[in-house]
Formats: C-alpha cells, structure tokens, sequence
C-alpha cells in the first residue's frame, strides 16, 4: 500500500519529467529509431507545448509516441523510453475508461515460437512498469505478435533494433 | 533416337502449353521451384532412360524425369544426365548389362508409356546392373491428370527396393507464404506436393499465419492464426476446409502438435502467465497443464511413440531443448552444446532429434543423436529455422534466406545433400512435412 502511494508520487514527478523533456529528448529519441514517426514527433510536440501551461490535465491529451524499443534478447525497459512510458501512465490513469493493447515484437532472429514469447515478455515488462506506476490492470491488454509484422523490413542491426519493440494501440 | 528426340520436343512444347493454361486460369497456384545446392558425393548413379511413348503426340508430363528428379533430391542418387545415356531400352529384354558397367550406371531403370482410352498404362522396370538382374517391375494406370503422381510412386517403389527405407516422394508439405509488408501484407496456407508442386492455397488472411502441423492421418492442419487480434489455434480439413477454432485464451496460443495417435495436440499457452506446455484431448477439449516454471515453455514435439514431448524452454537463462513425460513429471535437459538450441522434432525412430541451434554463423539446423548426445550441424546457411522431417527420416526441409527472400530449404538428415524451393513470389516459411499419405 505504502509502496503504491510511492510509486504514484513518483508517478506524478516522473510526469512532470515528461513535460519538461517533452520539447527535448523524449520526442528526438523516437524520432531517430523510426523516421516514419517523425511527423507523429512533431505533432506531440506541439500539444505538449501548448499543455504545459495547465498541468492539472496532463492526461487528457493521448501521448504521442506509441512505440518503445529494447535491447537485443532483453525485456528491460530502457531508461531513455521510462518518460514515454511515465506519460502513457498519466494519461490511463486520467483516463480510467480507456484500454490500451501492449504489442509486444521480436526482432527475426530465432524461432517464430520463442519469439512470440520473447515479445509477450516485452509486453509484460511495460505492464508491469504501467501498473506498479498505479495503472489499473484491467485497462490493459497483451498481444504478442513475436517476430510477425516486422515495424522495418530487413536483415540489418538497424532493422533488427526498430522490430524488438512494445507498441501502444488504444 | 529420331523418334523419341521429335516426341521429346512435342512433349516440350505440350508442358509449356500446360504452364501456361495454369498460369492463367489458376492464379492462386504458386509453385516452388527445386534448386539443388549440394549434392552428396555419396549418391549412387543411376541410369533412368526417358520412357517410351506409343501414343500418337507427346504426354503432359515427363514422367521418367519426374523420377529421376525425386531421385536426385533424396541426395542418395546421382542421375546420369540424358546425353550420357548408351542407349535408350524402354525394356529389360532390350538391356545389355555391360553397356552400362561401362558408363558407371549402379542401377538402371526403363519403361514405356501406353495410352489406353482415357488412362495410360505405365510400364517400368528396375535393374541392378552390378548383379545384372531385374530388381523391380510393376505396371501403373494413370490418368493424364495423375501423371505426376503415379511418377512419384513409381520414384517411391525404386526409392525402397534399392535403399530398404520406404520412399517419401508421394508426400506433401504444407507452408506459409508471405508478401507485402504493413497494411497490405498478406499471408496464405499452402499445400504442395514434396517437390513444390501443384501447390493450393488453403487459406489467405490480413494477418499473421504459422505454425503448420499435420494430423498423423493427413487430413488435417493444425495452425496458429492472428486473425482474431491474438494468436489463436485453428484446425483445418485439408481438403474440405472446414476449419474450428481450437483456442482462443488471452496471452500466446501457439505451437500445435499432434500426439501420434492424432487424439492430442499439445501447445504452448500463456493463459496463466508465461507460456507453458499443455496437451489437449481433442475429443473432449480437457486441457493438461505439464510445465510450470517462470520461463518460455514451447515448441513441444511428440517422440514417436507418444510416450514423451521435447521442448523449447529458456528456463536455463538461454531456449535450450528438454524432454519430459507426456503425461507429466521432471523435464530433462536435452541439449548442452551452443547457448540456442529450439524447435527440437523427433526423427520417425526417435533416436535423434533435428532442431535450430546457434553457433558463431548463425542459424542452422542440426541433429542430435539422443543415446550420445552427438550434434551434427547439418546447414551453413545463416537464418535456418522451422526444420520438419520427412516421414522416412531421410529428409528435413526447413527455413531459410536466399538473398531478402524467405525460402524453402532441405536437407538430406546425413547433411550432404541438400536443395532450395524459392518461391517465384513473396517469402515462404513454416514448411511442415506431411505424414505417409498412401
């Protein structure tokens, strides 16, 4: 109990982070792992810039970036993507009424089977950070899709990077 | 000679004819096409003469090629090539034994073709030209439709009077093609003949299809399909496609397995967490919980006897193969060469099991014999993944990269032979070998 108040105090702190690298880092970041969601990027930092000025609804707006990114055989979440993150818990806990579906990917590597796995793992892992930040459970769901849908066709390590990803779909 | 060359180019002309009707009328055909990359220096030669025609104008189909083809894919045979041929008897009366010592022929096969109101009438013969006696003989009816067919079992009779071990050539695969990518991918089920031909899709869908497996009986096709916005397991008449959907639990439904008996099929499903093995009785859909552990449990494969399943399982910290009782209880660990063994299939005898394993080179499909614990990497292609097995053990066709394209590999089960089925179009992956279907 105690733990969770914590974790929603850090919650609104770690929000306020977001705001603040909202214009900066968070939306550069995703632009250089997926130039498709550049113009996504832009947009986002648009609003946050015209939200930062009442902060009491930093949830109302519905974040912009969807996507984050892991490291090779790896369900950590990165701390560069911990603001994306943080601002996608602002938003379903503002939000109560509103699911969300984690995709989670692999990159080709490997078996199909064991891939859906490893992205289910993905997905999981950004469950439970949403959660433990006071997310409720029920407003969230998992499909695993594996190496399936590849987000960047290719067998290169820049492909392989932007394919081992959990995507937000609401 | 004369006779036989102008039939040859009539017959020539009368395949190009077909190809081009199928092409047109049937769209949705999308046959592999067989490219061997190594050949065995091991394989026996074998001296098959083009079967004599008696009918008037040429046969839709080559069928003394389609058996010499069958026979150089199996990786146990080194065809003669047709201008090496001595003479071209279309009898084993009309055979002189020492011609063909002379040309290194260890075996030699002949016959003739005879049109009999709609059917034709195959006559062929095999003959040991060391012993210099006649192994095999056997007149085969055929429709022109069936041509193809009767080849092959005619490929699977010399295949088993030579070698001991019953021919798989009259089999079929079942695989997944892909092509588009984002919002227009598509994705289809195929069934094909063993050497990529008269392919049939089965099924087509927006989303992710995998996983094939046969019923032992080989009517039905057990897969994992998206197409509900999860992974669900399907379960298709081959031929009917009527098809049910099997499961459809939140988290991962996948890997289909049929127990050998074709009563069971066991899965991976993360219904409870992570995904775990389970057996379902198909008659009564009661399903068994057999692993519980915090790790990926999947992939199960039936040993042959249906007494034990081997799995995937990254509980070790890396996917490493196990086997355990199919009916439950303590997992055993498998595999300890390499930090990535998974998708482990029993051979038909259940001594060895076929599996991806991952060295400094990438991917590749090897074998592991279970009384030694003897690898042998079978591929030096990087991406190999999917291995199936013949239903002889003497073949696994797998997974593979050719260039960006996904295709269609296999590989002689001693690792010296083996050949690609690129598709003309789109990837190809997931290959499943059907069971003996005659």
């Amino acid at each position: 109990m105690q733990f969770k108040t914590h974790a929603k105090t850090l919650a609104v702190a770690m929000s306020l982070a977001v705001m603040a690298g909202c214009s900066s880092s968070g939306g550069t970041q995703e632009g250089n792992m997926d130039g498709t969601s550049g113009n996504m990027s832009g947009q986002g930092m648009t609003s946050g810039q015209n939200m930062s000025g009442s902060q009491m609804n930093a949830g109302d707006q519905m974040p912009s970036v969807n996507t984050i990114y892991f490291a090779f055989d790896s369900e950590e979440i990165r701390p560069e993507f911990e603001s994306v993150l943080n601002g996608h818990a602002q938003y379903l806990m503002a939000n109560p009424n509103v699911n969300v579906t984690l995709e989670g990917y692999a990159d080709e590597r490997g078996t199909r089977e064991y891939n859906l796995g490893l992205g289910e793992r993905r997905a999981q892992a950004v469950e439970q950070y949403l959660t433990v930040q006071g997310v409720s459970p029920s407003q969230i769901q998992i499909v695993s899709y594996g190496e399936e849908r590849p987000a960047v066709q290719g067998h290169t390590e820049e492909a392989y990077a932007k394919n081992r990803r959990v995507v937000f779909s609401y | 000679m004369k006779r036989w060359l102008s039939q040859g180019r009539k017959t020539l002309a009368t395949i190009c004819w077909v190809a081009l009707m199928c092409a047109a009328t049937t769209a949705q055909a999308q046959n592999l096409t067989i490219e061997i990359n190594r050949s065995s220096d091991q394989a026996t030669p074998i001296a098959i003469v083009p079967f004599e025609f008696s009918g008037q104008g040429g046969l839709p189909q080559d069928v003394a090629q389609i058996v010499s083809d069958d026979l150089e894919h199996s990786g146990q045979f080194a065809p003669l090539s047709r201008s090496a041929l001595i003479s071209l008897p279309s009898s084993s009366q009309d055979v002189y034994y020492d011609d063909w010592r002379k040309v290194d022929a260890r075996y030699l096969v002949v016959g003739k073709i005879q049109p009999q109101g709609n059917q034709y009438q195959i006559q062929y013969e095999l003959m040991d030209v060391l012993g210099g006696k006649r192994m095999l003989g056997e007149t085969v009816t055929s429709s022109a439709n069936n041509l193809r067919a009767s080849a092959h079992y005619i490929s699977d009779q010399i295949f088993e009077a030579i070698t001991g071990i019953r021919g798989a050539f009259s089999t079929r695969i079942a695989y997944i093609s892909a092509s588009g990518s984002g919002d227009n991918a598509r994705y289809a089920l195929y069934v094909a003949d063993a050497d990529g031909h008269n392919s049939q899709q089965i099924l087509s869908s927006d989303d992710p299809l995998l996983s094939p497996a046969w019923s032992p009986d080989g009517n039905k096709l057990a897969y994992v399909s998206f197409e509900s916005g999860n992974s669900a397991i399907y379960v298709q008449n081959a031929s009917t496609g009527e098809r049910v959907r099997l499961t459809s639990f939140r988290g991962i439904n996948g890997a289909p397995a049929w127990s050998p008996d074709g009563r069971k099929l066991a899965m991976s499903l993360s219904k409870d967490g992570q995904p775990e093995i389970y057996v379902m009785d198909l008659a009564s859909r009661q399903l068994t919980r057999l692993t519980n552990n915090r790790a990926i449990e999947t992939e199960p494969d039936w040993s042959p006897d249906g007494q034990s399943l081997v799995f995937t399982s990254d509980r070790s910290g890396a996917p490493q193969l196990y086997r355990m009782p199919a009916g439950g209880g303590n997992a055993e660990r498998l595999t300890f060469t390499n930090n990535y063994n998974s998708d482990g299939r029993f051979s038909p005898d259940g001594k060895s099991i076929f599996m991806v394993t991952r060295d400094d080179t990438g991917y590749h499909i090897a074998k592991q014999d279970l009384d030694t614990g003897r690898v042998t990497v079978l591929t030096d292609t990087r991406w190999d993944e999917s291995p199936s097995v013949a239903p002889n053990g003497t073949m696994v066709i797998f997974a593979t990269q050719q260039g960006s394209q996904g295709v269609l590999g296999a590989v002689s089960s001693d690792g010296r032979a083996s050949f690609r089925l690129p598709s003309a179009q789109g990837d190809v992956r997931e290959p499943a070998w059907s069971p003996f279907l005659n």
